[in-house]
């Protein structure tokens, strides 16, 4: 299997990856998760734009991900804790994230992601977070 | 959902205040696409429960809910919490949010959550919430969130083109 091929698989196995509707794009080790816009997505109608937990879950799902594709681990890391700041309201159309492992420690990793529309230079989101590294065997807290 | 020219539902219309949130509850097509609902309003309190629904799942080896849900489901009960703390409802956008997961929720099981607005100013209100099947002391996760309030902006904002 191909690494493109690896983490789509990966994703598959994510009913609620498939209830989103995501989709992963990687080039090199860089992984883009797209989500194309759905009605049924959407927080609030009368503008419309996206719901916040929405893209929180987006960004929460790309750094995960991306750990699993930095660590060369085949199970997603735990999330221990996410912040998440809204810098725009999400548009009913595609969205973008990516995530960087800022550093991966024995049990903790620190990841940074950014989610954003037409613009990649107009982020609508960024989440920061701490995610427990599964080590063979452990289980979590 | 409702676009320019369908105007949605009343936002926080309805002859009691648990009238008025569940309202709210179903004008949010996300938030009725994952089946959440208001169970109880206490005051400033809202208490909700999100439905175990397998499409949720985000570990398929343990059946645990993806931390997704609890998010928007988290963020969706403060974002009521505050409207409820407001004399006349408006609209809010989430600022920020930070949530903390103590624990992964139990397979097969609705997760529920209180969520409360402990301030309420001209621009921002500040929530906590809490998530967990059975009781507040054995939380699944806890969030702190600020919303911007009423966020005066024209039906169909979003539709037209960005401004620079």
């Amino acid at each position: 299997m191909t690494p493109q091929e690896r983490v789509t698989a990966a994703l598959a196995r994510i009913p609620y990856a498939g209830f989103l509707g995501v989709r992963a794009e990687l080039k090199g080790d860089e992984l883009t998760l797209v989500l194309p816009f759905k009605d049924h997505l959407v927080g609030n109608p009368l503008l419309p734009a996206l719901h916040g937990g929405v893209v929180g879950a987006l960004m929460e799902l790309t750094a995960i991900t991306q750990l699993a594709i930095a660590s060369k681990s085949e199970r997603f890391a735990k999330t221990i804790d996410i912040g998440v700041d809204y810098l725009r309201s999400g548009r009913p159309t595609d969205t973008y994230a990516r995530a960087r492992v800022i550093k991966i420690g024995r049990r903790i990793a620190n990841v940074q992601a950014e989610a954003w529309q037409n613009e990649r230079g107009q982020p609508i989101a960024a989440m920061h977070g701490h995610f427990l590294v599964a080590e063979e065997g452990a289980s979590a807290a | 959902m409702a676009s320019a020219d369908t105007p949605p539902p009343g936002y926080g219309e309805g002859d009691n205040p648990l009238e008025r949130v569940r309202a709210m509850m179903q004008w949010t097509p996300q938030g009725k696409a994952l089946g959440f609902e208001v169970t109880k309003l206490d005051g400033t309190r809202v208490s909700g429960r999100a439905p175990y629904k397998p499409e949720l799942i985000g570990d398929p080896e343990t059946r645990v809910i993806a931390g997704g849900v609890i998010t928007t489901f988290l963020d969706q009960l403060c974002g009521m919490a505050a409207v409820l703390a407001m004399r006349e409802p408006a609209t809010v956008a989430t600022i920020d949010i930070r949530i903390d997961y103590m624990r992964p929720a139990e397979p097969d099981r609705d997760v529920l959550a209180e969520a409360q607005c402990y301030k309420i100013g001209k621009n921002v209100a500040f929530v906590r919430a809490v998530a967990f099947e059975e009781s507040a002391d054995n939380p699944i996760a806890h969030a702190a969130a600020a919303f911007m309030i009423n966020t005066q902006r024209p039906m169909g904002a979003n539709l037209r083109e960005k401004k620079r």
